[in-house]
Formats: structure tokens, sequence, C-alpha cells
């Protein structure tokens, strides 16, 4: 994995769902601001996950790819599915389930980076 | 407030209670379907738990997000297998380490995942009980 990259849709992630949770707890319903957010970090997922892949076909190093394939597919998929869910409810609570999207995708950046550092 | 229907167990703060049942679909049936595949005569029952854990978060996000008076009495019995499995596999992991040498998503009491297993049947069943059809 690019540092980089990892630590910026890291980063991401935890600023897109702390916002989420922030708002959840004021009362919030979704608005147009959180759902950019989401789509901003969709969009750095789906570039991670493009150079995730080229990175995984080209590497020498012993990384389990059918792992890290499958964080990398689970990453991008996270987002969407959680913002469908989301708008399905016209209260706080659907603030709620962006929260969740949004910190879940920072678990598995975190645990993609560590299965390409350490193989596995 | 006006009485509970079936659907209201999808909506509201359910919303975000199934949003999170799902994720733990995701992450048990990936880890259990990896696991499985890759390495089962390893350690079968560790990963027969694994599987079973998986079945449990599947079938009771699906049954929550159904929200019908059938799909609720199938919710209660799989977060109550949830909860049972938990405590069960927890407490196997901690007394008796060898015959769970591989993690299981329930391994110490879901540690690995924040402890999030532990405490979430107990928000289904909190939630399941708020929600319920009263006459």
């Amino acid at each position: 994995m690019i540092t980089w990259l990892a630590w910026a849709t890291g980063l991401l992630s935890l600023a897109v769902g702390v916002a989420a949770l922030v708002a959840t707890v004021r009362g919030r319903r979704i608005d147009d601001v959180q759902l950019l957010g989401s789509a901003v970090l969709e969009l750095a997922l789906l570039v991670q996950g493009a150079v995730g892949v080229a990175l995984l076909v080209r590497t020498e190093r012993p990384v389990d790819g059918v792992l890290f394939a499958s964080y990398l597919l689970t990453s991008v998929l996270v987002v969407p599915l959680g913002a469908f869910w989301a708008v399905g409810e016209r209260s706080r609570w659907g603030t709620g389930v962006l929260a969740v999207a949004a910190l879940t995708t920072g678990a598995l950046v975190l645990r993609l980076e560590q299965i390409w550092r350490t193989g596995g | 407030m006006a009485e509970p229907r079936p659907e209201a167990t999808r909506h509201g703060a359910g919303r975000v209670l199934i949003a999170v049942y799902a994720v733990f679909a995701l992450a048990a049936s990936a880890r259990a379907g990896y696991q499985l595949a890759t390495h089962f005569s390893a350690a079968p029952l560790a990963y027969l738990l694994s599987a079973l854990a998986a079945v449990v978060y599947v079938v009771a996000t699906a049954a929550l997000a159904t929200a019908t008076p059938a799909s609720r009495r199938v919710a209660w019995a799989a977060v109550g297998v949830e909860l049972v499995g938990v405590l069960a596999v927890g407490a196997l992991s901690v007394l008796d380490a060898e015959d769970l040498p591989d993690e299981t998503v329930w391994s110490g009491f879901g540690a690995g995942y924040g402890y999030v297993p532990l405490v979430l049947p107990l928000l289904g069943l909190a939630w399941l009980h708020r929600t319920r059809p009263r006459r």
C-alpha cells in the first residue's frame, strides 16, 4: 500500500465518521454536506482500491492475495450500501448509519495497511 | 407515543442497530469463509464456531430488517443464540484456549472487535423488547 494514501483515506473515514456521529448526537438529519463527504470518501476508497489491485498484481512480496483483495472489495462497498440504508431513514438515525459506515471503513483501511505490511 | 408496529423494528435507532449487525454479518462471514476455504483442518472447532457466528449474524440482520411479526420471532431466536454464543465461546476461549487455537469473532468475548459482539446482543434484545407490539 502507498502509505500516504492509506493514511489519507483512513483519516478521511475518521473525519466523515466523527462528523456524522456529532450530527447524530445533535439530532441532525442527513444533509447535503454529509452526503458530499461520504461521496468524497468513496472516491478516495475507489482510488485506493484501484491502486491496491495494481500493487497486489505486481508485488513480489508474500502478501495473502485472497485476504487483501477481499478487504479491498469490502472497503469500496460499505459506504454505498450504508448510504442506501441511511437515506431511507428521515431522522437523526439515518445520520447514525452514515457514521457506522464511515467508521467501519476506517477500520478496514487500518486492516488493509496491516495486511500489506505484514503479509497476512 | 403511538403503539409500536412490527415495522418500528427497522426504523429509528433500529436503523443503526441493523447497520452494525450488517457489518458483523459481513465481517463474520468473510472471516469464516476465508478460514474454511484456506485452512479448515488446522482448527475445525474454531472454524465451525466462526461459521455459526456468521450464520447467526446474517439471520439476525435479515430478520431485524424485514420487521414483520414472523421475522421478529426469528430475530428473538437469532439474537438469543448470539448472546449464548458470545458468552459460551468467550468463556471457552478464556478457560480452555487449547481447544480454540485460532480466533473467532466471539473469542475473548469479542475483544478483537472492541467487545462490540458482547454488547450487540444486549442492545438487540432491548430493541426487540422496546418495539414489541402491544395490545
